[in-house]
């Protein structure tokens, strides 16, 4: 691009500064999208408004081109990391101006798998979605979970594995639940490019999520019926 | 052994579009690309001329949901002209529907998870698999292959800041050698260097791909 194409993001209205952040999480820049968002808290805008109209706006654009065939993982981790930028700024404003929060989440790769990009994704996409979200990291064993749901009484819990070798530790994980009674008190979402939804049925989770815009769309739709039921 | 003769297929064909069978030969074996030269070397030492050999694309490891309906069209496609076919394939990524659809069809795989397995011997790899989690293996073919199978496809080549996104928790690469070759040494220890890992070399032959073939 020549001097005089260049983009002055600030010079830019709030509707063409928001479809040009869409372009620039897009192309994985995360400095344009760092200073998009610092622009838009100078204009006053809400963080939660930021998150969920630019940033979260611009990444479903990116998980429909993913899902579509058109964008690969390696985009895909570019916009995600363009959008990390962007949240660390918004997160800790987030939290003091008391954006809605939608549920809670603990999640983490099961023992022996040390794959997290898949995890790292649908945790950021949660978030963005409104979810606190505990990330308990890599190669967890049941008794990480256990005491995570213990302590942190989430509503979710994500499981993720890429390894056919490790995710079968999934019903390892959901069994300790059943034995100890506490199957129900959470919504158990499985994920990992192995996996499929006849896996997710077998060893009694309530989804398989193919991606992270899915886990977003099933987590928010067991959270309805979740508040339906508390409701009725 | 050095590189392998030129009358071995070319390793991007394997890659990109697999091997069509000889038609010669009473069993068919339908395998991953990745182990075409290995089974082709296998064939030749041992004097298998009762087996020919059919190969899909080495990249459907990179989308393993592909795998599965590959090698059902490849069963049905080449079944009548063979008295029996045995897939060449572990698990592979296919989350136990390839193992499924190969019962349903009537024809044995390869047991174990992955050619880094069965390469190394199940059983063997079994055993050391919970204390290597953080390794990465290469074998000669994924040696040979490392720009075409994890540097372009991961991005790497274009993006070189994502590297430790994708191997940020790997802290070894184990090249795992079917043949005594120098230079696919080096370029093994040259590819653990650029992914930021250190470099161990362990040879297998052939392992349990040797031991399922014989009993063909």
């Amino acid at each position: 691009m020549s001097d005089e194409d260049e983009i002055i993001l600030s010079e830019l209205d709030d509707e063409e500064l928001v479809q040009q952040m869409f372009d620039d999480l897009y192309d994985g820049l995360k400095e344009e999208i760092e200073e998009g968002v610092n622009i838009l808290l100078e204009r006053n805008w809400e963080p939660y408004d930021i998150l969920t109209k630019a940033l979260v706006g611009g990444m479903t654009i990116v998980g429909a081109d993913f899902r579509d065939g058109i964008l690969f993982v390696p985009e895909v981790l570019l916009a995600a990391n363009a959008m990390k930028g962007g949240m660390a700024i918004l997160k800790p404003l987030l939290a003091e101006t008391g954006a809605p929060r939608v549920g809670k989440m603990v999640i983490g790769t099961v023992k022996g798998d040390i794959h997290d990009i898949g995890k790292n994704l649908v945790g950021m996409m949660m978030e963005g979605a409104g979810f606190e979200v505990v990330d308990l990291g890599i190669n967890n064993a049941v008794e990480a979970y256990m005491e995570a749901l213990e302590t942190e009484g989430p509503d979710i819990l994500g499981m993720s594995a890429l390894l056919t070798t490790t995710m079968p530790y999934m019903k390892v994980v959901i069994d300790t639940l059943v034995e100890q009674g506490k199957r129900d008190d959470y919504i158990v979402l499985v994920g990992g490019a192995p996996l499929n939804e006849e896996f997710g049925k077998a060893i009694g989770a309530d989804a398989y999520c193919r991606d992270a815009a899915v886990a977003v769309e099933t987590a928010k739709d067991f959270m309805g019926r979740k508040h339906n039921r508390a409701n009725a | 052994m050095t590189e392998p003769s030129t009358s071995l297929p070319d390793l991007d064909q394997l890659t990109e579009s697999g091997l069509r069978p000889k038609g010669a030969g009473s069993i068919l074996l339908i395998a991953c690309g990745a182990l075409a030269r290995e089974i082709l070397d296998l064939k030749q030492a041992n004097g298998w001329t009762h087996m020919d050999l059919t190969c899909l694309p080495a990249k459907y490891h990179l989308y393993p949901e592909k795998i599965t309906a590959a090698v059902r069209e490849s069963v049905a496609k080449h079944r009548d002209r063979y008295d029996s076919i045995f897939v060449v394939y572990a698990d592979c990524g296919t989350g136990g529907l390839l193992q499924a659809a190969c019962a349903e069809m009537g024809v044995e795989m390869v047991a174990g998870p992955h050619c880094y397995s069965f390469f190394e011997g199940n059983d063997r790899f079994a055993q050391h698999s919970e204390t290597e989690i953080t390794t990465f293996y290469l074998t000669d073919f994924l040696v040979r292959q490392f720009e075409a199978f994890i540097i372009k496809p991961m991005g790497l080549d274009r993006h070189p800041q994502l590297r430790d996104m994708y191997f940020g928790n790997y802290e070894k690469l184990v090249y795992q050698a079917q043949t005594d070759d120098p230079a696919l040494t080096e370029k093994a220890r040259a590819a653990a260097d650029r992914l930021g890992l250190e470099f161990e070399r362990r040879f297998t032959g052939y392992g349990d791909l040797a031991t399922h073939l014989k009993d063909l």
